[in-house]
């Protein structure tokens, strides 16, 4: 039983730690490049540990025009998608039961269809207004600012709905009708009532809406026109080969995002411990006090440590000159090309050698001084037969011949066309 | 505000659909007066309730508020203040503000609003609790808040949907009192509603008693209970021995009933039905367990029935005694304990009798329980 327990609970442990590297090796892998100097996104071979890629990302024109475009372009998606969200969630609770699974479904479907469709819907439908219009091409409609809110708006908006939808659900519709029965008109009962009960759920939906447009690319490739925003700009830069200063940025993303459900979880942690605690709510909200924040609340050690890694790391990339480290790499680089180099030579020389000696081994002990050329199988010539019969002092050094017999790849003859034939030939003989 | 402002309900049906939650109520309730609505669970209490505060319109017939036409007005326009069902006291805000609602958005100064609250506060014996959260009272606490907020708002009628159901017995029984007294304090026109039979009589006026959407019977508490005017107000309100057959005869108000099983029996005919029941006529005879006494030989025989003890109960002030009659009729009697040290064991052979002026003949119906 105990056995079968504690193999259980490995089986599990090694799961989690395959489902979590699944989950997150990329993310740190991708993080680890940020800082190796080497130009283009690489953990190994470790170069020299460097900050470089963050000053050329700060200095990068392009990406900071992305970057803010993608501000601009979340704020009014935010605003837009929130406001349409909230007004869809307020209608499916008004709406005639009738047609309320009806009008879920239309409301919804924005989010089905691909945002490929959406972007190029969304440009052809403007383009067609302005041609009605009259305006001229570069009128507001044709706006790249304009067009990708309203691109991201139209989908983005129905995930803000399905956040109200289910915190309506929890909504006691009767407290709307308390407050008119007290004498509150219906904007009164609303605006009182209902969506200060709606707030938080405002919150997570704008967050929401930020980050779906921020990461938006494919509605964002048809809208963008003029301002392309960060994903844009990226997706661009990658054609052109990339270096770690996306690396950089993307370190920069999952640390922020990192910290912010930091302090969710910590302010989440907080109201549950004094819910548990037997306070009162009211007391949930009360002042910050050290010794408080960090009892029996894991996520707020966490967070700490989090601040003051980061706090840390700028500090040392202040202070930290990667330049001497980088000569002393130069130097061995160059050192080690000498080597190869020589290295090479020596081989040749050797080859000329044995064609010299064919034969008779002349260094007598079997211990050949010969190098040993290159072998032509990634996997060097441990798959060679005569490699298996161990390490006889006595043996006549075959290896060297082996290399010569041509044909012998990685898979041997398999993919010769020659010995296809045969084979294929055989067979239908025996038909 | 002014003690008077009366009710009524003409000829008000509602429907949901094809469905329909109140036939044809007529209720006439007095100003000042303390009136409630009782009946089982789903028989359309609730709906007249919001009928009357202008949650919903009726499909068709009137509601009239001090004699005004109700028709088109809006919850908020009504000179009604309901308490709800599970109070809908407002969780974000502070008690004080909860209770003041009504003054915040007619725009009174927050000075005036929080000089309110505390008088409020003082009368519902809750004084500087006003900066809690509703999350942070008792169910009576809450019960209380609920009250003070509906009467901040100065209604004409105030509405209370089973305000007592979420509380335990003892709690239930001091705010009985306590609402009775705010009513009499206010002299404002209360509706109650209830399903608890008890409720409804300690503290009404009136009592209309519903089933399934159909008033079935609207009068004071005594007379809902001695001379109810169907069967199933009989057998809805209090306990009751029923007793099924056909009239066999009738003089002088009172009606000789052929029992299926215990014989003829006589009764007093329900006001309700005095001329219309006529012999032959398939009819039910209800006594209550408290009419019911072991017979001093003195009685007539058609107030007289022969039962068997099966076990008996003592209940404090009284003892409760089940027996079988003739072809296994169950009964029950219920006998006051006067201090006698009297045992009732199973098995013993006893004859019953009654006052016929305390048994009801009704036409049959439904029964409550069925
Ligand atoms: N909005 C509605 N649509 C359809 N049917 C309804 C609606 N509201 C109430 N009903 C029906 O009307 C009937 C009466 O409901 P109501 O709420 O008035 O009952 P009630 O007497 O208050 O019961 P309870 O004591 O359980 O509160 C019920 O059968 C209910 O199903
Ligand atoms: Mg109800």
């Amino acid at each position: 039983m105990k056995t079968e327990s504690t193999l259980i609970r490995v089986g599990l442990a090694i799961y989690l730690l395959m489902f979590f590297t699944y989950l997150l090796g990329p993310l740190i892998l991708m993080g680890i490049t940020a800082f190796n100097s080497a130009s283009f996104p690489q953990v190994t071979p470790w170069e020299v540990l460097t900050f470089e890629w963050f000053h050329v990302l700060f200095n990068d024109k392009r990406i900071l025009n992305g970057l803010k475009n993608s501000f601009i372009v979340g704020f009014f998606t935010v605003i837009l998608s929130v406001a349409i969200g909230l007004a869809g969630a307020l209608m499916l609770t008004q709406i005639w039961p009738r047609i309320r699974a009806t009008y879920y479904t239309i409301i919804i479907a924005p989010i089905l269809i691909p945002g490929v469709v959406l972007g190029i819907s969304t440009l052809v439908f403007w383009d067609r207004i302005n041609v009605m219009l009259g305006f001229s091409d570069d009128s507001f409609l044709h706006n790249g600012i304009f067009l990708t809110v309203l691109g991201h708006s139209t989908f983005i908006s129905s995930y803000c709905m399905l956040v109200f939808v289910a915190r309506l659900q929890r909504y006691d519709v009767g407290l709307t009708e308390a407050a008119l029965d007290l004498g509150a008109t219906h904007v009164q009962a609303f605006r009182k009532i209902q969506l200060p009960f709606l707030m938080p759920a405002v919150g997570s939906a704008a967050v929401l809406a930020f980050l779906a447009s921020f990461e938006n690319y494919n509605t964002t490739t048809f809208t963008f026109q003029k301002y392309p925003t960060l994903t844009i700009e990226l997706a661009q830069k990658v054609r052109y080969g990339i270096n770690p200063s996306i690396s950089a940025l993307a370190f920069i993303i999952v640390c922020l995002t990192v910290f912010f459900a930091l302090v969710h979880e910590v302010r989440t942690r907080r109201a549950q411990l004094a819910i548990a605690n037997g306070a009162p709510v009211g007391a949930v909200k009360g002042g910050f006090e050290m010794p408080k924040f960090f009892a029996g609340n894991p996520a707020a050690a966490v967070l700490a440590l989090f601040i003051a890694g980061a706090v840390a790391t700028i500090a040392i990339s202040q202070v930290y000159d990667p330049e001497p480290a980088k000569a002393i790499l130069l130097k061995e680089k160059r050192a080690e090309q000498k080597k190869r180099i020589e290295a090479l030579q020596e081989r040749l020389r050797a080859k000329r050698l044995q064609k010299q000696f064919k034969g008779p081994d002349i260094f007598g002990s079997g211990q050949s001084k010969v190098p040993q050329p290159p072998s032509k199988t990634p996997f060097g010539n441990v798959f060679d037969p005569g490699n298996l019969g161990g390490t006889d002092p006595n043996a006549k050094p075959k290896d060297a011949k082996t290399p010569e017999s041509p044909g012998k790849g990685t898979f041997g003859d398999v993919f010769n066309p020659g010995s296809l034939e045969t084979t294929t030939g055989t067979g239908d003989d025996k038909q | 505000m002014s003690a008077g402002v009366g009710v009524d309900l003409q000829n008000m049906w509602i429907k949901f659909g094809d469905f329909v939650a109140v036939r044809e109520a007529n209720v006439n309730i007095k100003g000042g007066e303390f009136f409630s609505f009782l009946g089982p669970s789903g028989c359309g209490k609730t709906t007249i309730l919001r009928a009357v505060s202008g949650f919903l319109d009726p499909s068709d017939g009137k509601i009239l508020i001090g004699g005004n036409d109700m028709a088109g007005k809006g919850p908020n326009e009504r000179p009604t203040a309901l308490i709800f069902q599970n109070l809908a006291l407002f969780p974000l805000m502070k008690i004080w503000e909860n209770i003041t609602f009504s003054m915040e958005v007619k725009g009174a100064g927050k000075a005036e609003r929080q000089k309110r609250a505390d008088e409020l506060l003082e009368m519902i014996a809750l004084p500087g609790q006003g900066d809690k959260l509703p999350s942070e009272l008792s169910g009576g606490q809450k019960q209380r808040v609920a009250i003070a907020r509906a009467l901040c708002a100065q209604p004409d009628v105030l509405l209370l949907d089973e305000p007592l159901s979420a509380l335990d017995l003892k709690l239930r029984q001091h705010m009985r009192t306590e609402l009775r007294a705010i009513q009499k304090q206010v002299g404002i026109t209360f509706i109650y509603i209830t399903h608890d039979q008890g409720e409804a009589l300690t503290m009404s006026d009136s009592v209309a008693v519903m089933k399934a959407g159909v008033i079935d019977q609207i009068a004071g508490g005594k007379a809902i209970y001695d001379d109810p005017s169907t069967a199933f107000v009989a057998s809805f309100v209090g306990e009751n021995n029923v007793f099924r057959g056909k009239v066999k005869s009738i003089s002088k108000g009172y009606a000789v009933i052929d029992t299926n099983r215990t014989g003829a029996l006589r009764a007093r005919m329900a006001t309700a039905v005095k001329d219309t029941l006529k012999p032959g006529d398939d009819a039910m005879m209800f006594i209550r367990p408290e009419a019911l006494n072991i017979s001093d030989k003195k009685a007539r025989s058609d107030t007289r029935i022969k039962a068997v003890v099966q076990h008996s109960e003592f209940e404090g002030q009284a003892y409760n005694v089940f027996l079988k009659g003739s072809e296994d009729k169950e009964m029950k009697m219920s006998l006051a304990n006067r201090g006698e040290t009297r045992l009732y064991d199973a098995g013993l052979p006893l004859i019953l009798d009654y006052d016929a002026d305390r048994a009801v003949a009704l036409p049959a119906g439904e029964l409550a329980s069925e």
